[in-house]
């Protein structure tokens, strides 16, 4: 297993095994977001308080765990890095950045559309919609952090400090429906007690979750892969690879 | 349900389908930005190894 892991930490063998992993995520990821997409659109029944305008939740929900999710990567393995010094971790939590900040993005723009018929307002200014507005800060932070050095260790390790720093708002942001009266409705899944959602949507919204789930995992290896190769450009392997495909 | 019917989203078309419409958006950007950022990269090297190959 130590074997296994002193291994992947080489660039080289990273790339390689990234490479013909990325294809099987795409695979499954597909096999998550057309049965996800039908059953949530198609075939789950129309809410009995929001009509149609329900099915939002099939994107915002799975993009808000997932801006979750992905701060949780980049910040755990930040600190790995920062900590064992081992590039990968770096190059993981650097790739993470840009991805996490886009689903934070999509999580906001669709709360927005949801907000606009069913609260009246596009936005207001909770705890839940402004924390989540403050990660999506922090990961813009992190990637502005890592581009203003120009060293990419230093830079690494520089962007890795903040992210740690950051972790302090998921719990706010998880929370903060629970901890203050806001617009926002509270957790329907992510509670001790029973999902408080009808089978007919739970399944679609759990498909597209590991659909987008399956999604990042692919994005992160493939700018992981953008990322190594950048770093890596001198090295006599990078340019053998060249040299097999010219 | 028929296909308009569909497309109504019972009134709020507008939302719904902005919202699919920019997640496709989303989820396309950030799968077009590593693979041209990979050719890009992959050219970078070829043409430097082409070079250090004539001197």
């Amino acid at each position: 297993m130590i074997h296994f892991f002193h291994q992947l930490s080489s660039p080289r063998y990273f790339y390689d095994v990234a490479g013909r992993l990325i294809p099987w995520l795409v695979f499954a990821c597909v096999l998550c977001m057309i049965p996800g997409l039908y059953l949530g659109l198609v075939e789950a029944p129309p809410d009995y308080q929001q009509g149609d305008s329900y099915r939002i939740i099939f994107i915002h929900v799975p993009a808000a765990w997932m801006s979750l999710f992905i701060y949780m990567v980049m910040a755990v393995s930040g600190a790995i890095g920062l900590i064992w010094r081992i590039k990968l971790a770096e190059v993981i939590s650097i790739a993470s950045a840009p991805i996490g900040a886009s689903f934070t993005f999509l999580a906001l723009a669709t709360g927005s559309l949801w907000g606009k018929p069913m609260w009246g307002t596009w936005w207001v200014w909770d705890a839940r919609l402004t924390s989540e507005l403050l990660l999506l800060f922090l990961y813009l932070g992190v990637m502005a952090l890592y581009n203003a050095i120009e060293d990419r260790r230093t830079a690494a390790r520089a962007a890795a400090i903040l992210a740690i720093v950051g972790v302090v708002n998921i719990p706010i942001i998880h929370y903060s429906v629970e901890w203050w009266n806001t617009l926002h409705q509270g957790p329907t899944v992510t509670k001790l007690d029973k999902p408080s959602i009808h089978l007919s949507m739970l399944i679609p919204l759990l498909l597209m979750a590991a659909a987008f789930k399956l999604y990042y995992a692919f994005l992160v290896l493939m700018r992981a892969r953008c990322e190594v190769l950048r770093r890596e450009k001198n090295s006599r392997w990078v340019k053998s690879l060249v040299g097999e495909a010219t | 349900m028929s296909l308009s019917e569909f497309l109504d989203m019972g009134g709020y078309a507008l939302y719904v389908w902005s919202s699919y419409g920019l997640a496709a958006v989303v989820l396309i950007v950030n799968l077009v930005i590593p693979l041209r950022q990979r050719k890009k990269l992959l050219a970078d090297v070829t043409r430097r190894v082409r070079r250090a190959a004539r001197i």
